[in-house]
């Protein structure tokens, strides 16, 4: 058996943390790309679009995020489609954070008072201008400190790659753990990282909502 | 017999002095009129009586009793001091009845039978006894404040505190609240309220109260005070509210 | 191509995995709301050292994966002494995060009460207990309601971590039935749907009773 120090498990858990933040960034940007397709489809107004982007959220928040991974790791390679355990996570974890991201960017939407619309309508402007200079500039300002909460969400919600056998934070943890027996230690360890992640996050999210509340 | 005594009371917020040494008698039976600009401490002071704030100097005694902000203190309050609120601070989740009911049950530990026959009476007294089993939002803001004053009515106080408890009104029904006052004032309930209704201060009310810069400003007869005032500031007042 | 047919002989495996879900789900669910609603009392209306204690309590569970909280209190408790079941260990931990969650969440409901009805109460004689239970609480979680039932079931669906720990639960069915058959994609396509099928019933179920315990906005 090898013996681990304490630097040894801190640096191997902190190479480890690489690959959870290239893991939570991956599925952030994925997400965000995904929702934002997906709420261009809804604000069309179009029922069938509409329909979609409604049953795209239901399956994907209602199932666990565990299962969305099962599926694309296991299932797509036996259907065929050889996938790696990264490109599963990645993959599944768009999925989850578009079907979040989609609906929080709703409710920011929704806030917005109907009249903006109406107004920019008789002003002359079309559907996509009113987006773009009306619609998008208000919803942005709503819709950060959410986003941002979110982001903790996703980074939370890369631990299960663990599970299907990618190399990250908390896979790291269960090895060491295996190695040292100390679980204890390294699960406070791990939890701890998970922490100094996602904690200032929350507090950025938190003030960023204050912010934005007192400037309204 | 004096039901409620201020003497020399000072109130602060931090730094800011808002009652300034009130002296207050009040009899059973007398209907009190506080008038007075917006800032004044009128509502302050209405709160200091019944244990809401904590004032810093002189004493506050009702029935007898002295006043301070111990929560047990303010609970046996409630049993001789009760207040109505400009927002009628309704339950909305029960009935009016059950609104009515609730503190004779659980304070005043009555039964249920007992607490829902005073319940009954106090919302026949003002009006209302149809509206037993309706909830709160399906009321106006006048049948509100109806069942606000039955609510603490139903805990037989000694003194009732209103304050400004129909400027929340549409004009329209601003009458069938004060009409409701001027039949508790009839039957002898001791009422003290903040109010900017002038005529009803004049002509249902036993006193009227000035205050200015947390004080006592002037007070007196209100056909007197109100028709004749002797000071600047009331005659300021006056010319602003008329 | 999809082989759905030799599913159907697991069908009690599957059964009794959600069965767990179910159970613990409902456990979790009251106990975990129940955590919520003294840890919200306290955090709003508690002393300063108390309201820090919530704190840091629902700040470190928001800001860890639950997958860890698992792995800490199954693995890691039992090395200072303290030896869990793998359900009990589940069960705590589940617990702690939805208590943690329905903290925050509680705790706005008890902010949007406004002082005017505590006071109200309290010039009627009520004391802090009964007007918490009596005035506050219900209006209160009416407020919350649609976002509390949204997190209890977003923590249903994190129960499928408590397989890793070997609970029988539904995943671990899922799992069970895929190394048997080796036709996974269709297991967990069939457990996804359990899945979704039981957070639809949970809204439904949840929806129900908010109807119930907010009679008040319906009725005359
Ligand atoms: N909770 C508080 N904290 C700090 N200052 C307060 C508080 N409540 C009232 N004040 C201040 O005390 C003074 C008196 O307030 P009060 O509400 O008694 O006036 P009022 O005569 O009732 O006025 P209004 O007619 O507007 O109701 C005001 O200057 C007010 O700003
Ligand atoms: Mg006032």
């Amino acid at each position: 058996m090898i013996e681990f120090s304490n630097y040894d498990i801190l640096r191997n858990l902190l190479f480890a943390t690489q690959w959870t933040i290239l893991l939570s960034l991956a599925a952030f940007i994925g997400g965000t790309t995904v929702a934002l397709t997906l709420t261009a489809m809804r604000l069309t107004r179009n029922p069938a679009m509409q329909r979609i982007v409604k049953i795209y959220v239901e399956l994907f928040q209602g199932t666990p995020l565990l299962m969305q991974m099962f599926l694309c790791f296991f299932g797509l390679s036996m259907l065929g489609y050889e996938i790696s355990a990264w490109g599963a996570a990645i993959l599944s974890l768009t999925f989850f954070t578009s079907a979040f991201l989609v609906e929080i960017w709703r409710g920011c939407i929704d806030t917005l008072p109907k009249g903006q619309w109406e107004a920019s309508r008789c002003l002359g402007l079309s559907f996509l201008q009113t987006l773009r200079f009306i619609i998008l500039p208000q919803a942005i300002r709503v819709a950060t400190a959410p986003t941002v909460g979110f982001s903790v969400q996703v980074i939370k919600g890369t631990a299960l790659a663990s599970v299907i056998g990618f190399v990250e934070l908390t896979k790291v943890g269960t090895m060491l753990n295996n190695a040292t027996f100390e679980p204890f230690k390294i699960f406070t360890l791990v939890a701890l990282i998970y922490f100094m992640l996602c904690y200032p996050l929350s507090l950025y999210s938190k003030h960023l909502e204050k912010k934005f509340n007192v400037s309204r | 017999m004096s039901l409620v005594n201020l003497h020399q009371v000072h109130k602060y917020y931090g730094d800011h002095h808002v009652l300034k040494g009130i002296d207050l008698v009040i009899k059973a039976g007398e209907v009190v009129s506080i008038i007075g600009k917006s800032g004044s401490g009128k509502s302050t002071l209405l709160r200091c009586i019944n244990g809401l704030e904590q004032y810093q100097e002189g004493g506050i005694t009702v029935d007898g009793k002295e006043v301070t902000t111990e929560d047990i203190q303010v609970r046996r309050l409630a049993l001789s001091v009760g207040m109505i609120f400009q927002n009628f601070n309704l339950f909305p989740h029960m009935t009016v009845g059950e609104n009515v009911m609730l503190a004779p049950t659980i304070v005043l530990k009555k039964s249920k039978a007992e607490a829902e026959a005073t319940a009954r009476a106090m919302l026949e007294k003002v009006g209302l006894a149809e509206k037993f089993d309706s909830y709160p939002e399906k009321l106006s803001g006048g049948q509100q404040q109806r069942v606000a004053i039955a609510r603490a009515l139903a805990m037989s106080p000694k003194v009732l505190l209103c304050d400004e408890i129909t400027s929340a009104l549409d004009p329209e029904l601003v009458g069938e609240v004060l009409k409701v006052l001027e039949q508790l004032a009839k039957e002898g309930i001791t009422l003290v309220l903040v109010t900017h209704e002038m005529n009803f201060a004049r002509d249902v009310g036993s006193r009227v109260v000035f205050m200015h810069q947390g004080k006592v400003w002037e007070q007196g007869d209100p056909k007197t005070v109100l028709s004749n005032p002797q000071t600047d500031e009331l005659k300021q007042f006056m010319g602003a509210v008329l | 191509m999809l082989y759905f047919s030799d599913l159907l002989q697991y069908s009690d495996v599957f059964f009794s995995g959600l069965k767990t879900t179910v159970e613990l789900t409902v456990l979790t669910t009251i106990l975990g709301v129940a955590l919520g609603t003294v840890c919200a009392t306290v955090r709003q209306y508690g002393n300063r050292a108390s309201q820090h204690v919530v704190s840091v309590y629902v700040e470190l569970i928001r800001n860890t994966p639950f997958i860890v909280q698992l792995f800490f209190i199954f693995f890691g408790l039992p090395a200072i002494g303290m030896m869990l079941s793998p359900w009990q260990a589940s069960m705590i931990a589940l617990t702690i995060n939805l208590g943690a969650y329905s903290t925050e969440i509680i705790r706005a409901g008890l902010a949007s009460i406004s002082k005017g009805q505590v006071e109200a109460a309290k010039v009627l004689g009520l004391n802090f207990r009964q007007t918490l239970t009596r005035v506050i609480f219900i209006p209160a979680f009416e407020k919350i309601y649609p976002a509390l039932t949204s997190q209890c079931i977003i923590v249903m669906l994190g129960s499928a971590v408590i397989s890793q720990i070997s609970v029988q639960d539904l995943t671990y069915a899922a799992n069970l039935v895929q190394s048997r058959n080796f036709r996974a994609f269709e297991s967990y396509l069939v457990t996804a749907l359990l899945y979704l099928g039981l957070s639809i019933l949970l809204r439904f179920a949840f929806n129900a009773l908010g109807k119930r315990l907010f009679a008040y906005r319906t009725s005359n």
